[in-house]
This record gives C-alpha cells, structure tokens and sequence, in this order.
C-alpha cells in the first residue's frame, strides 16, 4: 500500500500510477554507442534506499510526477510535477547509498 | 581450531558422520527414547576460507552440497545475515517444473526437475516432490498461440508437455469452471505431467544438512558489509562477524544481489520486486494439478496438508518491502473465483510476500563477472527455486574447474552487453 501525493490531483493510491523507472538514466540519441545504449536500457542503481524515480498518473491527470522514495520502508519524501527541481531540502548525499 | 589444515579443492577436513535417516532409525528411537544427532552445526567464523557464498537459501547451500560432494572442495563458508531459508527460499510457492520457452530456459530447468526427482535419496531427507501434473491455462488465442509453441519447444527436448483442450482440462480437474460463459473461458492449457510441488523448507534443510556433514560451515545471522578487491580480485569479506580473507566469492541473494553486487562496484540489470502469495485454510484434497492463469494473473495448488497456495505476478513498482498489500488479496480472491467459483466461503489464513530480482529477459544471470573471483548465481526473478539444485550444481563445477559450463553459458552477465538475450517472458511469469 504506497499513497503518492499528486500535486495536481491531491494523495492517491499507488494502483492509479504506472512506474515509470528510476531518474536520472540518459544517453546521446546522436552519438550513443551500442555499449552506451544496452547500459541505458538494462542496468539500474536497484538500491536499498532512497531513490528517485518518475511516475505517470495513468488513471488521474495522465502527467508525468518525480519523487523521491525509500525502497525499504516505501516511504515517500516528495513528489513534484516531472521537470521540476527536487526539492532543496534534500540533497544528493542523503539521496545516494 | 582443531580442524585439520586444508588444500584448496582437498578432501581432507575431518567431518561429522550424517545420522542415516531411516524408518528403522524411527523405531528405533522410538523405542528407545535416545536424541537425534544436530542436523546443522554451529561454528566460529574462520579467517580463511577457499569459497565464500552468499546467501544460505537454496541456491547457495546447492552451490555449496555440489561443491563438497561433487568436486571434494570444503573450505566453504555460507554467510547468510538472516536465517537459513527466509528469503525467497521459504517465500515462494514450490512449484517445479521445466516447460519453458527457450531452447537454453527448457534443458536447463529439466536438468533441476531430474536433480529433484531423486533429491530425497541424495540428500536422504524426505523433499516431499509430488509430480502431480502442472496446467498453464490459455484465456485468448494469442495465449494459446504461445503454449503451441511452447509444446513444440519442449517435445524437441524431450519433455513430456501438451496442449490439452477445456474439455480435457475439465476432467483432469473438476472444480475448475471450464464453461463458456465466464468473462475469461478456459480455451484450453498447456498441460506438464511432470510438474508439481515440493516442501520447499525440507530442499533447504536437507541441502544444509548435507553441506554441513561434508563439512561446509553454514553461518546464520553473519552478514556480509563489504567486499574487499585489490586491482579488480577478490582478496576477501568484511561481515558482522569479523573479516574473512577469500579469493572467491559467489552472490547467491536473489532479491538483495544489487547490494551485494554494489560492494564490487558492479552495476546490474536488476530490478528488485516484492511477490506476494496467500495461503487458504487446510480443505480435504480436491485440486489435483498446479494451475496456472496468466490471463488472471494466478497461479494455484493444494499442499498436502489441504490448504490452497496462491501466487500472482509482482507488485507493479520495484522494492524492498516485504509488507502484503490488500490490493493483492483483492486482485488474488477476483480472480481465483473466476476459476474455481465453489471456494468462494474458503478463508485466508495469511499472506506474506517475497524479494524477486527481475531481469530485463526473464532469465537468470550466472557465471563470471568482470571483477575476478566474483561470480554471480542472480537475477532469479520469479523461477529461483525451480532452478536451485541445477544452479547450485552448475555453479559448482564453474567454481571447480574455473569453466563455464554449456547448460548455464547463455545466461552470463555479458549477454545484456553483447546483447544476447535468452527471452523468457512467455513462460516464465504471469505477469505479462
């Protein structure tokens, strides 16, 4: 049971958002090599703790959230519209393993 | 320590003599009164070791039997930072089986049904493997397209597996409602006589016990905190316990690889998700077969206790909580009653869930890594405990001759590089 507060639609449950994978993964869509590509799309950070991540709100305002959430007790810190900047009162030492 | 010095691979541990478990013994005992021996010992940690295994749930106390029994090597420790089996060993549903849908998925998961068949006089412990036929039922054409395939597949390897139609189905089990005016009909299903269940406690105690006879130590509550590498080789393990000095060292944590794994700096492609099951209230006997809906998102049997274990597929976003959900039971109980409407008044007794280290291809990832003397036995998703005897045994004879073996060389790290996926989806979960 995980309640993601919306900032458009107010707190829902976690069965109206999709998962939408860990932040912060990017390649070159010009230059990225094969190698650079399969890292992209198959290794992730997977960690027991913090860690950031987007949601889409499937079955709410159909938009595209950040958030910041702990792996091991679900708990969520924040979430802001995708795009926005995190939230200063975390920093990125809190957020790494 | 009194132990006698050991070489590495060398046979010349002195070891504890495995009381033979028999009926005569019972009686015996019975008669008597007398103590049975321990079937696990308790030991201090020790400076060296030849293998260090991560993980006492079935992969690694496997990995370790076939170490000792197979290849003589017995300078093995197991470090396990919880208790023997409490992780995805004695989370799941203990179903075994080998239809599969890769070529490489098929003959290497019929190699672990073989191994189980006569794993109860391997290990002389009773497993309580019961082949009573496993059904993967098809709701839609696209899914009956698949189990086609799939039959094709396995018949070319050898496996006794068949599409069946409704009618059929209905009669191997009655209780199900094979009627064509459900929401999901039974179209038919692909039918594996020689799947099934088994107590999955037992294959974890009678691989520990065995290990343990052979002399592998087996270290509960001892858990691994760091990796220590010198110019990418392992040099040894840093755990609660104290330091270990090793130049091997196998991650065998299922659900926790990224974190061992992160102690070598060692990125993989895993996704770490909880799986929930359920377990009914004991009823007389009157499921025969494992049932699998893919469609439905469940899976089903009767234990031989009589309570109904249930499975579905993992929960939608990645983590490391193993709390139950109620949108799970809600889910389970919808779609079990779309199945078998007469178990509507059964209750749940309790519901728990497991961690599943997902891979992108639903195959599993073992063999070297980059980084020397760390092998990785991971990425065992939702099919781990059906593939722990051939696991531990190919693991095993990797260690040992320092050889890939062929039944395991298509699931090796490199392939996500090289891009050589071993694609699984189709048979290996339900949730698709």
């Amino acid at each position: 049971m995980l309640l993601i507060d919306c900032p458009y639609c107010g707190p829902r449950n976690s069965t109206e958002f999709r998962h939408a994978g860990e932040a912060g993964k990017s390649r070159d869509l010009a230059s990225a090599t094969p190698a650079q590509w399969r890292r992209y799309l198959y290794e992730y950070d997977n960690p027991l703790g913090w860690v950031r991540e987007s949601w889409f709100h499937s079955a709410g305002c159909r938009r595209y959230l950040s958030s910041e959430r702990h792996t091991g007790t679900n708990e969520v810190r924040w979430v802001v519209p995708f795009g926005t900047a995190a939230p200063s009162s975390t920093t990125d030492e809190e957020t790494s393993r | 320590m009194a132990q006698t010095a050991t070489t590495t691979g060398g046979r010349a541990r002195t070891r504890g003599r495995a009381a033979r478990y028999s009926a005569f013994d019972i009686v015996r005992r019975g008669v008597t009164h007398s103590e049975w021996p321990r079937s696990f010992n308790e030991h201090e940690l020790r400076a060296t070791y030849d293998v260090v295994i991560v993980g006492a749930g079935v992969h690694g106390l496997a990995c370790a039997y076939y170490l000792a029994v197979n290849h003589g090597i017995t300078n093995v420790a197991v470090l396990e930072k919880s208790y023997m089996g409490g992780g995805g060993s004695g989370r799941n549903t203990a179903i075994i089986r080998s239809n599969y849908l890769t070529p490489e998925g098929v003959r290497f998961y019929d190699r672990s049904v073989k191994l189980y068949e006569k794993l109860s006089v391997d290990l002389n412990y009773n497993v309580m493997f019961s082949q009573r036929g496993h059904l993967t039922l098809a709701h839609n054409d696209a899914s009956l397209r698949t189990m086609n395939w799939r039959a094709e597949v396995n018949k070319l390897q050898g496996i006794d597996s068949s599409v069946i139609d409704a009618k059929e189905v209905g009669r191997i089990v009655p209780y199900l409602d094979v009627s064509a005016d459900t929401r999901y009909p039974i179209l038919g299903a692909l039918y594996h006589p020689p799947g099934g269940i088994i107590r999955h406690d037992a294959v974890n105690w009678g691989y520990a016990r065995a290990a343990t006879h052979l002399g592998v130590e087996i270290h509960q509550q001892t858990e691994v905190l760091g990796i220590d590498t010198a110019g990418s080789k392992v040099t040894g393990v840093r755990t609660s316990r104290g330091n270990i000095s090793t130049s091997m060292v196998i991650n065998c944590t299922a659900g926790w690889a990224s974190t061992i794994s992160d102690m070598v700096d060692l990125k993989m492609p895993l996704v770490t998700h909880p799986l929930q099951a359920a377990v009914t209230e004991p009823v007389k006997v009157f499921l025969p077969a494992v049932i699998v809906s893919g469609s439905l998102h469940v899976y089903v049997s009767q234990t031989d206790r009589g309570e109904l274990v249930f499975g579905a597929s993992v929960d939608p976003y990645p983590s490391y909580s193993m709390r139950g959900s109620l949108e799970f039971t809600e889910g389970l109980a919808a779609h079990i009653l779309e199945l078998i409407p007469s178990i509507s008044s059964l209750k749940l007794l309790r519901q728990w869930a497991g961690l599943c280290d997902m891979t992108p291809d639903y195959s599993p990832i073992m063999g070297v890594t980059p980084v020397e003397g760390f092998l990785v036995d991971v990425g065992w998703g939702t099919y781990g405990f059906k593939a722990g005897p051939v696991a531990g045994e190919q693991m095993a004879q990797l260690i040992a001759t320092g050889r890939t073996p062929d039944l395991i060389a298509a699931f090796d790290l490199a392939r996500f590089a090289d891009g050589r996926l071993v694609g699984e989806k189709g048979a290996a979960s339900v949730g698709h």
